[in-house]
């Protein structure tokens, strides 16, 4: 009698451990897939802003149309490159990163631009969506790291064998990003 | 962080229950000493009981809002403050919250910020108006990712709570104190001086000694947990920034600041970023009663993170003008514009007390802004500082 019961005294015990193991698992991969969501959200916001900047500067930079147009054309690949798998769609990211750099440092030299309130309004936009993308990536990895950590290590890698789970990939940072900014030391 | 999450749940409750005991001691004491005998001690503390757990609930679900209006901050959205709101939901996004924080402004130019609410669902940042004038986006950012720590550690709710039962205990203390003195040594002690003196006398001792103890040992505890958090919330912060410069530039700029923030007090000075409350002299070492690690030795831990020299705090593009919101506000910084048809505010300078003797008249400060509601917390007896 005694053995019976603490038989499955045992039982419930080892269940319930297996079920909040898992239950966990299931969590924190709901999280990885959440946090790349999100960097998809930063990323379609990024898109809708930019046509408002391009109309609020185009009258302004008659010399530089084609900054303009570099800069749309890379937002139209970005758009498409969605459809495409994330490493062609963090690489047309990329470019289109490079694009506005290149078209802020253009209305840098318009002081007019410049000091145009809705250039401004939407610079700081542009600022904020960009540093949300980056800090949304940042949070995927870290999503990415404690679900791996979660599927490799003991006793959990045995629930996730179980269940295949499968481990998920860093979002890694496409070259001409890990070129350090060059600082200007005074 | 986890861990940390789990020790801030307990230390919540523990602190709770720590207030709601020692007030039913303390309702005793003062009952059988005021009242007499054993009845009038256990009606006290039945009384006081039952008021202590009423405003730990109230403290819980409220207290953020008492902090905010205590400290006279209001509510902006996007569109008053646009690099202030970015900012808090890159960071937002950063620490991996669940929602944007609810961000209000505090029209004052000490440049101080904090954090309150009683999970990240319900919590609230509050940076002042001279805050956002004195720095750029990476020092702002910063400022909220060393907030946004605190909100993600749960950090929050034990803070507030220990701001508004503190300040209750502060109160209870307080108000026995100045009642014997003026009532209860003169007529009662008199009348009952015939059979039961004697132990109302040893009544009225420890009711004192209970009435001076208990703020101090709960200031006690709000200047013990204050400190290590900060520290904590800083490396975090960096962790969500990734940039240790940003945080350290911007203690520097607080710790260059000679004002006070004039609506902080006591009870509230622990949940800012630095203390608000300036002394006459900056201080090296901590001391017992500081409710924040040495400013200096903040930032000394930041620039090891960045591996850099001190001179990193100066260098680089420096603005000498404000945040873009500071500008697109219309706000000057730093005398607080009057014009800027903030309710409630502006007009506080004038009635300010010179903030010499800061103990005193930082206890003071709320109780004299024109709209702000009457602050649950009193000045503490001069006798705790």
């Amino acid at each position: 009698m005694i053995a019976i019961i603490v038989i499955i005294v045992v039982l419930v015990v080892l269940a319930a451990v297996f079920a909040g193991m898992y239950n966990s698992l299931i969590g924190r991969r709901n999280q990885v897939d959440n946090a790349w969501s999100q960097i998809d959200v930063q990323l379609k916001r990024r898109h809708d802003l930019i046509p408002n900047l391009v109309e609020a500067v185009k009258d302004y930079m008659s010399y530089e149309q084609e900054t303009i147009t570099k800069v749309t054309e890379a937002r139209a690949a970005a758009i498409n490159a969605g459809q495409q798998g994330p490493q062609a769609q963090a690489e047309a990211e990329n470019a289109l990163t490079g694009t506005l750099k290149s078209l802020f440092a253009v209305v840098e030299s318009y002081p007019d631009l410049k000091a145009n309130q809705n250039v401004m309004s939407l610079q700081e936009e542009l600022t904020a969506t960009e540093n949300k993308i980056s800090f949304a990536r940042q949070f995927y990895n870290d999503t990415v790291l404690t679900y791996n950590n979660k599927l490799q290590m003991f006793p959990s890698n045995l629930i996730a064998g179980m269940f295949n789970f499968t481990a998920r990939q860093y979002f890694v940072a496409p070259e001409a990003d890990k070129e350090v900014p060059k600082v200007d030391l005074r | 962080m986890y861990e940390q999450i789990r020790r801030n749940r307990r230390a919540s409750w523990l602190l709770m229950g720590m207030v709601v005991a020692l007030l039913a001691a303390l309702g005793y004491a003062i009952g059988a000493a005021w009242i007499g005998g054993t009845s009038g001690g256990l009606g006290l503390l039945g009384v006081f009981g039952i008021v202590a757990i009423a405003w730990s609930l109230i403290g819980y679900y409220t207290g953020d809002r008492l902090v905010l209006a205590v400290s006279g901050a209001r509510q902006v959205t996007h569109d008053d403050a646009p690099q202030l709101y970015n900012v808090v939901e890159e960071m937002t996004i950063a620490a991996g919250l669940p929602q944007v924080p609810a961000v209000y402004i505090i029209e004052d130019p000490a440049p101080n910020a904090f954090a309150t609410g009683r999970d990240p669902k319900h919590a609230s940042v509050a940076v002042t108006s001279g805050l956002l004038g004195m720095m750029d986006r990476e020092e702002l950012q910063g400022v909220v990712a060393h907030e946004l720590s605190h909100v993600r550690n749960y950090d929050i709710r034990f803070a507030t709570l220990v701001g508004i039962l503190v300040g209750m205990i502060a109160l209870v203390a307080d108000f026995f104190l100045r009642f014997s003195f003026f009532s209860g040594m003169g007529g009662r002690g008199r009348r009952d001086s015939g059979s039961g003196g004697d132990a109302n006398a040893i009544f009225m001792v420890v009711a004192i000694a209970l009435a001076i103890l208990a703020p101090l040992a709960a200031y006690a505890v709000q200047f013990a947990i204050s400190r290590k958090r900060e520290y904590l919330a800083d490396a975090t912060g960096v962790q969500l920034t990734r940039n240790p410069l940003g945080l350290a530039r911007a203690l520097n700029v607080i710790a260059s600041d000679p004002d006070s923030l004039r609506t902080a007090n006591r009870a509230t000075a622990h949940l800012y970023i630095a203390n608000p409350l300036r002394g006459k002299k900056a201080k090296e070492t901590a001391g017992l009663f500081d409710t924040h690690p040495p400013i200096q030795e903040r930032i000394a831990i930041l620039l090891a993170m960045a591996h850099a020299g001190p001179e990193a705090l100066t260098a680089g593009p420096r603005p000498a003008d404000a945040t873009a919101d500071a500008q697109q506000a219309g706000r000057a910084v730093p005398p607080p514009a009057a014009s800027s048809g903030l309710p409630g505010l502006p007009g506080l300078p004038p009635i300010l007390p010179p903030l010499g003797g800061m103990q005193a008249a930082s206890g003071e400060a709320p109780a004299q802004a024109p709209k702000a509601p009457a602050p649950p917390v009193p000045p503490a007896p001069p006798s705790a500082g």
